[in-house]
């Protein structure tokens, strides 16, 4: 029987290695999951390479994993949303590499890296600065900007149901970067406000299909602030 | 006191939530249009629901609608700018790869965005105001800008320090070259085209010599129909 409901927070992070590429799901804190983040500090590895929209909020959740010096760079569209305090710091004195991706280009990095396809041609960000350094060509007229896939060792997911295949659906927008996120990395571990049996889940409904994740843990944490 | 000071003096600028509703007119029904975060979000509020005009947001929502009322909050919906807002009826929600392949794929009728500077040649620059900028956020900016259809920028005339922000050249970092199609300002509504600025409405008792003045690019009056390229796309949805 496949069963891929973890119990506890230890077996949920068990084998996080330090200088992993961990990719964190969430806009904001809207589908970010904190309850696993709070276990990657607790589980302690360091080195880390965060993949994630934003650099955080206050002194919780992603920007409490900042503060504690265990994260070499973070890769990420908007550094600055509301309150980065931590991140603000780090950056000042230099503790915190930082690559700012657009965030089309952030999600399709992703998607590609999940599904095979090392590198891929776009027109974001063609003749800017964040296209310094980059391989250029024409097609039918138009310049395009080689980009590569960005995988992940480990990505931390939120869900709000999921079963014991790990078949998954989303709340509204916390959908956001989730599902790509869920493909893209070695080893795939959610946080589900609601676990079901199998069969529950309306085979249509399913976005995230079982065969991405490894790990699953119930957090009916209720409902998210918005920061 | 000059005539051109004396008409920029007596000419009554455009609030924000004017500027909004005045952009807002102009969207036909049936468009697919973004607004990027900040001030262009009002837009929404301007666009009678009978007008049925579809409003996407990055973060994986279609069909957004305006905010919701305190007391029937949905706490998982937000919109790119991370206010609160609210799902119409037919709306529908996207993972981040397909809400900006949907952008990048030129699937959007209209973005409107907010800029620091736009240029005469339609370049704009909305994410970091200096090549030095500490930890500048591009956001959904660049794919926004190089993806959709039109790109319109909504943005006060001038800086805090009163300098105009449509400009020969853009002096501050570009987010995309050649981009932008049409600019309103909280005095005058422009369009960019091959031969630089046209003014297609200027708010009332302005002058185009007092706009010039306080424009650095060449300024003329618009003389091409009125959107043509939106009544032609109206009748195309039908």
């Amino acid at each position: 029987m496949i069963d891929k409901i973890v119990h506890t927070m230890a077996e949920a992070m068990d084998g996080i290695r330090d200088g992993s590429v961990v990719l964190i799901g969430g806009f904001g804190s809207i589908g970010q999951p904190n309850a696993l983040i709070d276990g990657l500090i607790e589980q302690g590895a360091k080195d880390l390479t965060v993949v994630t929209n934003n650099s955080g909020v206050g002194r919780v959740g992603l920007a409490r994993l900042l503060d504690t010096g265990r994260v070499r760079k973070i890769v990420c569209s908007f550094p600055r949303t509301a309150d980065p305090v931590v991140f603000e710091e780090l950056w000042r004195e230099g503790r915190i590499e930082l690559e700012v991706v657009p965030q089309g280009t952030m999600a399709e990095r992703m998607r590609a890296a999940g599904a095979g396809i090392p590198a891929f041609f776009t027109a974001t960000a063609v003749g800017t600065k964040l296209a310094e350094g980059k391989e250029q060509r024409e097609f039918s007229g138009r310049r395009y900007i080689l980009e590569e896939a960005l995988a992940g060792d480990v990505a931390l997911i939120e869900a709000w149901e999921a079963d014991r295949w790990g078949n998954l659906t989303y709340r509204s927008s916390a959908r956001n970067f989730n599902p790509v996120m869920a493909t893209a990395a070695k080893l795939i571990i959610v946080q589900a406000q609601h676990i079901v049996e199998l069969g529950a889940l309306d085979p249509e409904k399913i976005v995230t299909p079982g065969i991405y994740v490894n790990r699953v843990l119930h957090v009916p944490y209720g409902e998210p602030k918005v920061t | 006191m000059n005539a051109d000071v004396k008409a920029l003096a007596a000419c009554k600028p455009l609030t924000r939530v004017e500027m909004a509703a005045r952009v807002a007119r102009d969207i036909p029904e049936g468009w697919y249009v973004n607004l990027g975060i900040g001030a262009p979000l009002q837009v929404v509020d301007h666009v009678p629901a009978e007008r049925e005009v579809i409003f996407h947001s990055e973060n994986g929502v279609l069909g957004m609608g305006p905010a919701p009322e305190p007391d029937n909050i949905n706490r998982w919906l937000i919109n790119a700018g991370k206010q609160y807002v609210t799902l119409r009826t037919g709306g529908s929600y996207l993972h981040h790869a397909d809400s900006f392949a949907l952008i990048r794929g030129g699937h959007l009728d209209l973005c409107v965005l907010g800029a620091f500077q736009v240029a005469e040649n339609g370049d704009i620059a909305n994410w970091a105001t200096s090549d030095n900028d500490n930890a500048p956020a591009v956001g959904g900016a660049m794919d926004l800008a190089a993806g959709t259809k039109r790109l319109w920028v909504l943005m006060e005339h001038l800086t805090k320090s009163g300098e105009s922000r449509l400009v020969g050249r853009c002096t501050y970092p570009l987010t995309a070259l050649g981009v932008v199609k049409r600019v309103y300002t909280n005095l005058a509504v422009l369009d960019v085209t091959a031969d630089g600025f046209a003014v297609r409405e200027m708010v009332n008792g302005l002058t185009l010599d007092a706009l010039q003045d306080v424009t650095d690019a060449p300024l003329r009056m618009a003389n091409e129909t009125l959107f043509p390229d939106a009544a032609q796309h109206a009748v195309m949805r039908r």
